[in-house]
Formats: C-alpha cells, sequence, structure tokens
C-alpha cells in the first residue's frame, strides 16, 4: 500500500468539450511527480478533480485508498493543495490566516499555534507573519500558501504551477522545500516548465488534449530525443567549416548544427539512432587538430521530447 | 459545529480589516436617523415608541442588507478563494451557514449601535419595552431574511457591484408583495385566497405584526423558512458554479 495518490480514467467533460479524458496514474509515498502538458492540455482540471474541487464526469480519484469527491472531507483532510497562482485572503495578516487553515482541518486549538509556526519555519515565512497578505512580495504569497498546504501534514501533496511567476531565485527556493517535503508524502506538481522536471521530479506525465502522452523518468523521456547522445563541442570559426564537413562524413552521424558563440562556433552533432557516436567524434577531433574546447554528450533534451508529444496539441 | 464557527469568525474578522465596515456602520446610522426624525417626525409625534424608527426599516435594509451581502461569495470567487475555500475539509454546509451568519452578525452590530434611540425614548417618556423588543426581533429577522437572498445571489457573480444590484431586485419583490399597488394587481381576477397568498409572502407583513408586539409563531416561522429556502439555494448555487471557479 505504497501508493497514495491514485487516479483511475478519470475524465471531464465541459459540454461537448474534453478537457480531461481518461487520464490514470498513481503517485507512490516519497514520489515526486511532474505533470507536464502545454497550457489548456487539462493539468488544472485533472488537479481539481484529485482535490475534489470538481466532479469527475467519469473515473475516480483516490487518496490512501478514499474516493475523493466534492463532499468527502476526511478525504480533503489528507491532500494539501495549493491551486493555481496561490489565491490567499489578502485583508489577512499571515498568521491569521494560517491559523485559519488550521482550525479548519481540524487541529486542536492547544496545537495550532505550533502547527502554524513550524509550518511557517519550514517555508521561512518568519518575519512577515504579522504582515497583511495583500502587502507581501509574489514569492512570499507563494511560501504563505505553501505553508497553509503543508501544515496539517498531509500524505498528498498538490501544487498546481508552484513556481509560477516567481523569479529564478526564488525558484529554487521553492522546489528546495518541495524536495524537503517529499520525504514519506506524494507529490504531484504540474508545470510546464521543463527545467523543473529536472531538477525536482522522480517521474514526469505529459498530457496532451486531457489524455497521456508520454510517462516515464526524466531520463526515459530525454532518451527519447533525437538529440540523445549528441555531441557538442566549441571550435575556433576557422576550423568549424573544416570540421562539421568531416564530421558528416562520418556513418553514424545524421547531421550538424551549427551556432556562433564570438570568434567560436558551437557545433552539435546529432547521431544516427541515438548512437554512441562520442569516441569517434573524439577521435577525430584529436588527430585532426581542430581545438576542440568543451566537448560534451547530451543526455537528450525535454523541451525537444515535449515538443514532439504535444506537436500541434495547444488551443 | 466548530467548523462553522472557524468560517464565521474569519468572515466577520474580513469585514472590519478594510475601512468599509466603518464607513457601512456610519452611513446606516446616519440614515436611520434621518428616516426616524425627518421623514418620521419622532419628535413631532410625541409619543414614547419607535414606531418612526422601525418603520421605514424594510426601505433602509432593501439597500443596506445587499451592500453587506455582496462580497461574501462573489469576491471569493474573483480573487479565487472559491477554490482554496471549498478544498479545505470543512462540508458545503458548514461554509455557507458561516459565512451568512458573519454577515447576520455584522447587521446585529449596526443594530446594536442604535441603542441611543432606544435609551432616548426611555428618557423622554416610559414606552412599551415590550413591543421595542419585538421590533428589534423583527428587524433583524427581516435584515436576516434579505442577507439570506444577498449571500445566495452574491455566489451567482463574480462581481460584487452585479450581485448589489440582484439582490435588491429580488429583496424588492420579497417586499412589495405585500403593498396595495401590487396586490391590487391581482384582487380584481384573482380569488381571496390567492391574494392573501401572495400577501403573506411578503417581509412587510409579517415585519408589521412584529412591530405591533405580538411574536406569533407564523411571523417567525414565516422568515425561518425564507432564510432556510435561500440558504440551500446558496448551497447550490455553490455546487453549480464549480466549474466555472
Amino acid at each position: 500500500m505504497d501508493v497514495l495518490l491514485e487516479a483511475e480514467a478519470l475524465s471531464k467533460h465541459f459540454g461537448e468539450f474534453r478537457a480531461v479524458d481518461g487520464i490514470s496514474l498513481s503517485v507512490k509515498k516519497g514520489e515526486v511527480l511532474g505533470f507536464l502538458g502545454p497550457n489548456g492540455a487539462g493539468k488544472t482540471t485533472t488537479m481539481k478533480m484529485l482535490t475534489g474541487f470538481l466532479a469527475p464526469t467519469a473515473g475516480v480519484a483516490r487518496v490512501c485508498g478514499d474516493v475523493v469527491t466534492t463532499g468527502n472531507v476526511a478525504a480533503r483532510r489528507r491532500i494539501g493543495y495549493l491551486p493555481e497562482g496561490a489565491p490567499l485572503y489578502g485583508e489577512m495578516d499571515v498568521r491569521d490566516f494560517l491559523m485559519f487553515v488550521a482550525a479548519s482541518h481540524g487541529i486542536a486549538k492547544a496545537e495550532q499555534l505550533d502547527v502554524v509556526e513550524s509550518a511557517a519555519a519550514a517555508v521561512h515565512l518568519g518575519s512577515v507573519m504579522d504582515q497583511r497578505i495583500e502587502t507581501l512580495s509574489k514569492g512570499y504569497r507563494r511560501r504563505v500558501g505553501l505553508a497553509g498546504a503543508i501544515l496539517h501534514a498531509p500524505d498528498v501533496l498538490i501544487l498546481d504551477e508552484p513556481t509560477d511567476g516567481l523569479d529564478p531565485n526564488q525558484k529554487h527556493e521553492v522546489r528546495r522545500l518541495i524536495e524537503a517535503m517529499s520525504v514519506g508524502r506524494a507529490i504531484i506538481i504540474s508545470t510546464h516548465i521543463l527545467e523543473e522536471v529536472d531538477a525536482l521530479c522522480h517521474r514526469a506525465v505529459i498530457i496532451n488534449r486531457g489524455r497521456i502522452v508520454a510517462d516515464g523518468t526524466p531520463s526515459d523521456l530525454k532518451a527519447r530525443s533525437k538529440y540523445r547522445n549528441a555531441v557538442t563541442m566549441l571550435v575556433p570559426q576557422e576550423t568549424a567549416e573544416k570540421a562539421a564537413s568531416a564530421i558528416k562524413r562520418i556513418k553514424m552521424v545524421a547531421g550538424v548544427e551549427a551556432a556562433s558563440e564570438g570568434d567560436h562556433m558551437r557545433l552539435t552533432v546529432i547521431p544516427r539512432d541515438n548512437m554512441d557516436i562520442a569516441d569517434s567524434i573524439g577521435d577525430i577531433a584529436a588527430v585532426s587538430n581542430w581545438q576542440v574546447s568543451q566537448f560534451s554528450v547530451d543526455p537528450g533534451r525535454l523541451d525537444d521530447v515535449f515538443r514532439q508529444v504535444t506537436e500541434g496539441g495547444s488551443r | 459545529m466548530s467548523v462553522v464557527r472557524t468560517v464565521f469568525a474569519r468572515e466577520f474578522a474580513s469585514y472590519f480589516s478594510t475601512p468599509v465596515a466603518y464607513v457601512f456602520l456610519v452611513i446606516y446610522l446616519i440614515m436611520q436617523g434621518m428616516f426616524t426624525f425627518y421623514v418620521g417626525h419622532f419628535y413631532q409625534r410625541e409619543q414614547a415608541d419607535l414606531v418612526s424608527f422601525f418603520a421605514y426599516q424594510p426601505w433602509l435594509y432593501l439597500f443596506l442588507m445587499p451592500a453587506i451581502a455582496m462580497r461574501l461569495w462573489a469576491e471569493e470567487r474573483r480573487s479565487g478563494t472559491f477554490e482554496l475555500l471549498l478544498t479545505l475539509p470543512i462540508p458545503l454546509g458548514a461554509t455557507v451557514i458561516g459565512k451568512y451568519l458573519a454577515a447576520v452578525a455584522f447587521a446585529g452590530v449596526a443594530l446594536l449601535l442604535t441603542a441611543p434611540i432606544w435609551i432616548t425614548v426611555n428618557w423622554l417618556g416610559s414606552p412599551d419595552n415590550g413591543v421595542i423588543i419585538t421590533g428589534y426581533v423583527g428587524s433583524l429577522l427581516l435584515a436576516s431574511a434579505y442577507l439570506a437572498i444577498g449571500a445566495a445571489l452574491s455566489a451567482t457573480t463574480k462581481n460584487q457591484v452585479v450581485a448589489f444590484i440582484l439582490s435588491v431586485a429580488v429583496c424588492f419583490l420579497f417586499l412589495v408583495s405585500g403593498l396595495p399597488m401590487v396586490l391590487d394587481a391581482f384582487s380584481g381576477w384573482a380569488g381571496h385566497q390567492i391574494v392573501l397568498t401572495i400577501a403573506n409572502l411578503s417581509f412587510l407583513t409579517h415585519f408589521n405584526n412584529l412591530q405591533k408586539g405580538v411574536v406569533s409563531l407564523a411571523d417567525v416561522v414565516y422568515f425561518a423558512a425564507v432564510i432556510a429556502l435561500w440558504l440551500w439555494i446558496n448551497a447550490l448555487v455553490i455546487e453549480s458554479k464549480r466549474e466555472a471557479g
């Protein structure tokens, strides 16, 4: 019984429109699942069904084996949810807001303050606890939302675009927090930021037009990219042309992409059928004396796979 | 029950977190005073009672109660906290009731602040305080009925102004159905029973009964039924608005 969050053929139709069309997934304890897809693919609708905000047209969602419905209060107690954009009561101060969330979860009055303080400490809210939420920066607001989502120690965390609209430092901070919270929990985060998946997720599910189009570990997904095992190197402008034409003659090479960088060229050598070409390229480069710097082998690119599986999917 | 209190406490506090609450209270007290003294001729009547105080409340409340209720749900839906609130482990019924009671409590505070007029009338004469108490009870019941309508209609829109206008319109229908101008339109052709039913649907009929110092079960049950009906409608509207966000 390691699976904490489960969706079985979850569907949501708005009239004729199938926003979500039979999505099945499960998230185990300790796992962080990245939920990807272009805008309008059905990510948010799926999450709204997982949290019991929306009733599915068909299929079921389960949290710790308990079926989630719009009326199942017990199931909701096991879920920590950060809705898209982290909506908060702007007129409240941070402590009051978190106390309200704690009370809503039925946490005993005597423990409320402790729970709130420790959740606030976990997301580093210390200095703003007595400020009105509407006066806080975006990053702090997101943290307040996260504190509200985790303070009752839920088994399942559902975070809808937790880093959307944050600056790179804040993004890093929020990712670090999510990582720390993943121990002993099942976490599902939706995002369309692909670096996030690499940085954070144990598994990624890509959806498009309400259906799952890819499901695997980030490395699995990357392996589907044409850039898998591609070799990238920096060569001086003078030797670049010679190098490119020499490389193109190798049988295992499908193509060469070149991009100018100052007085250097960045050559990306794409292999045929993801074959391992690093050694052969390296050998030729050494023999021909191209003065190669920054030689690297590409593990594959998620954005490339993302485009490949969701092509023509935006609507 | 404790979750109702949680919702109530947050909502009630939120009324006072902006200056709007104080502005509202001041406007209410000024207008209540104007109706009582200038329109109702409180002094000129030379009677130790609060008839002129209560008489214009149905019309005053017609605009003020929708103003109290308009933000209850519209604001939640506009700001997105609607989703946050409905995914907390609070039963929907408790949320609806808690928020509604907060609005009633705020109206109660406003009404409580009119205590000086009651003190004045006791200072100047010796009124029948029993009648005054039933007057206040009737006043609060009327306010509660308006608020129940306002709360339900507030959930139909994300725009507080739309919520306000809708509420005033519906409250107006409930108010005037007891007035001759409406009843005359029916009395010509409809039977006596139908006219009586329409008259009995009116807030005014039941409110006026309570102003005579008689608390009859029928009037209290009437207001309780109207409130229960609109709270139920409130819950239905919210269920239907989940998909709209």
